[in-house]
């Protein structure tokens, strides 16, 4: 969080991106801006900006249960055959990704989990938890017990959920220019991206006018998770359903057979566990209690140094 | 003046949405209840079932593939014996006794031999079969379609739904059962199929008849067929839901 500068010499160590010299006027602080203040003993101009309009809102908090129930029923459906595969058919041999239990010359039960021929060991976690010889443990699955039927009644409910929500999203989107005005990136966005990643690492976040609007990372993780992730995982979750296939035949062809379709659905749904990660993350560092008050109210509120770039 | 509100377009997504959440809070408060939320949970294959049916044409066959696509080895699933003493005699001796009665809802009720299932005209298909687990396995299957055994039974205007009673019962003694629409018994590829990969059915793999019933999931293909009986409602039929699986929570539309 910003912090007014206490003397010229702070300002002088104070980094030159955030001077911002070719900061347009029309977008100055429109709160009690004072244009000749003095460098020292200025505090912060505060604004509120709107940043997220409601239809975004509603959208962005039904994917929250929605997501977190088809991560979770997907993996129950998942433990029913822990195996992921190419092509059409399911040749156990020749799995790219296997999970199983097996019993040690001690007599002791491992989980083993093999991805591409490379034989870890996952006990604990996948294979065998708890006591129970399972691939994903009880703890993250919907329900937690072995019953394949009620993850699929559950898992195939929220599918609906998640694809009426995300049509009507994408649809608002594209119709109030949020993906063109908010989402895609400027060439100047664009000739940050080195710069933003290394601010990110170093958990450095942008401020003032440049916190109203996405960072070129966020832009690019949005339209990811827009257009690509969100539609390959329904396509692919489309394309293992055989009544889909009988009509649509170059469907399961398009993601490397039914058995790689349901390799990239899996794919895809760590993708999601990884943005939600990251994106959490993200949240809480660029201060959790403005973020969810802009995500519930919409009003997000922006620090302005008014005095930097006077000096 | 009278001053009107305006309504906005936020003004309305806001009434929505206090509308939604007071329907979600009536929800929480209704799931302890009458079980809504299981309700909907198992109401959801109707949803899925009509838009797939809107969508999908009648006709559309699943993709038949080459004899080089052939899975090596054709998991069998379920139950991989019926372990009865009469199917035992039945098999030992090549199914000579074994009679498929076709009865219900029907103009003439017959009883056929496999012998004389395997004279009627065969439809052959390399198919993929899809199993609710998530497995995928391909193979040639022979077989009658069963469309031409309609023709000869003439089902009854009222009858909605063609019910397969097995020979094998699980563990408890639960006898397995599976059902489809009749429109579907007319699909070209629905057939009662008595070869898999060119040699006569085996006993995992569901001998003497077994359906195939493409375009759905495994589960659905029902094996170890002795009865086909027309009806008009699943719901006087075991637990009702159409089939063993149904009984166990599983969709009667397996499309997905």
């Amino acid at each position: 969080m910003a912090t007014p500068i206490e003397s010229a010499g702070e300002l002088a160590r104070a980094d030159e991106r955030y001077a911002r010299p070719e900061f347009p006027a029309s977008q100055a602080p429109l709160v009690g801006s004072t244009p000749d203040a003095h460098v020292s003993s200025v505090p912060p101009v505060v604004e509120r900006v709107y940043r997220h309009r409601l239809p975004v809102l509603i959208s962005h908090w039904l994917n929250v249960p929605i997501l977190v129930i088809l991560i979770m029923s997907g993996l129950q459906i998942f433990n029913a055959h822990p195996a992921l595969y190419w092509g059409d058919r399911s040749d156990r041999e020749r799995a790219l990704l296997a999970i199983r239990s097996l019993h040690t010359e001690t007599g002791e039960v491992k989980g083993v989990t093999t991805v591409l021929g490379v034989e870890l060991d996952t006990t604990g976690v996948l294979g065998y938890s708890d006591g129970s010889r399972r691939a994903f443990p009880a703890w993250a699955t919907i329900p937690s017990a072995k019953w394949l039927a009620m993850g699929r009644q559950w898992h195939l409910l929220f599918a609906w959920l998640f694809v009426i929500n995300g049509v009507l999203f994408f649809c608002y989107a594209l119709f109030s220019r949020h993906v063109t005005r908010d989402l895609v990136p400027t060439g100047r966005d664009l000739r940050a991206v080195g710069r933003t990643i290394g601010d990110h690492l170093r958990l450095r976040h942008p401020g003032g006018d440049d916190a109203k609007r996405y960072n070129v990372l966020q832009q690019l993780a949005y339209l990811v998770v827009l257009f690509g992730m969100a539609p390959v995982i329904v396509l692919t979750g489309l394309a293992m359903s055989p009544t889909i296939d009988a009509a649509l035949p170059w469907l399961p062809t398009v993601f490397g057979g039914r058995q790689g379709a349901r390799t990239i659905h899996f794919l895809a749904c760590f993708s999601f566990v990884g943005f939600i990660v990251i994106h959490v993350i993200e949240v809480i560092f660029t201060g959790l209690i403005n973020n969810l008050r802009s995500m519930i109210t919409g009003w997000f509120v922006v620090k302005h140094e008014v005095s930097r770039h006077e000096a | 003046m009278k001053h009107r509100p305006i309504m906005t377009r936020r003004r309305l997504l806001k009434g929505a949405l206090g509308g939604a959440s007071l329907a979600v809070l009536a929800g929480c408060d209704n799931v302890t209840r009458n079980s809504w939320l299981s309700r909907l949970l198992q109401n959801t294959e109707r949803l899925t079932g009509a838009v797939q049916r809107a969508v999908v044409p009648a006709s559309a066959l699943a993709k038949e593939y080459g004899e080089s696509d052939i899975s090596a080895v054709f998991p069998a699933n379920g139950n991989t014996d019926p372990g009865t003493a009469d199917y035992a005699a039945k098999a030992e001796n090549g199914f000579a006794g074994w009679n498929l009665l076709i009865d219900g809802l029907v103009t003439t009720p017959m009883l056929i031999s496999p012998a004389a299932i395997k004279e009627m005209p065969a439809r052959t298909q390399i198919t993929r079969h899809d199993c609710v687990e998530g497995w995928s396995a391909i193979g040639k299957w022979t077989g009658v379609p069963l469309g031409d055994l309609m023709h000869k039974v003439q089902p009854l205007l009222n009858a909605r739904y063609a019910v397969f009673h097995c020979a094998d019962v699980d563990d408890e003694g639960v006898p397995y059962y599976e059902s489809i629409a009749i429109a579907d018994c007319y699909h070209p590829q629905t057939i009662l199929a008595y070869e898999l990969n060119g040699r006569s059915l085996d006993v995992p793999h569901g001998a003497p008849l077994r359906l195939r019933f493409e375009r759905q999931l495994g589960y659905k293909q029902a094996k170890y067929i002795e009865r086909i009986e027309l009806v008009e409602s699943l719901s006087g039929i075991a637990g009702g839901k159409g089939g063993y699986w149904e009984d166990q929570g599983y969709e009667w539309y397996a499309g997905i």
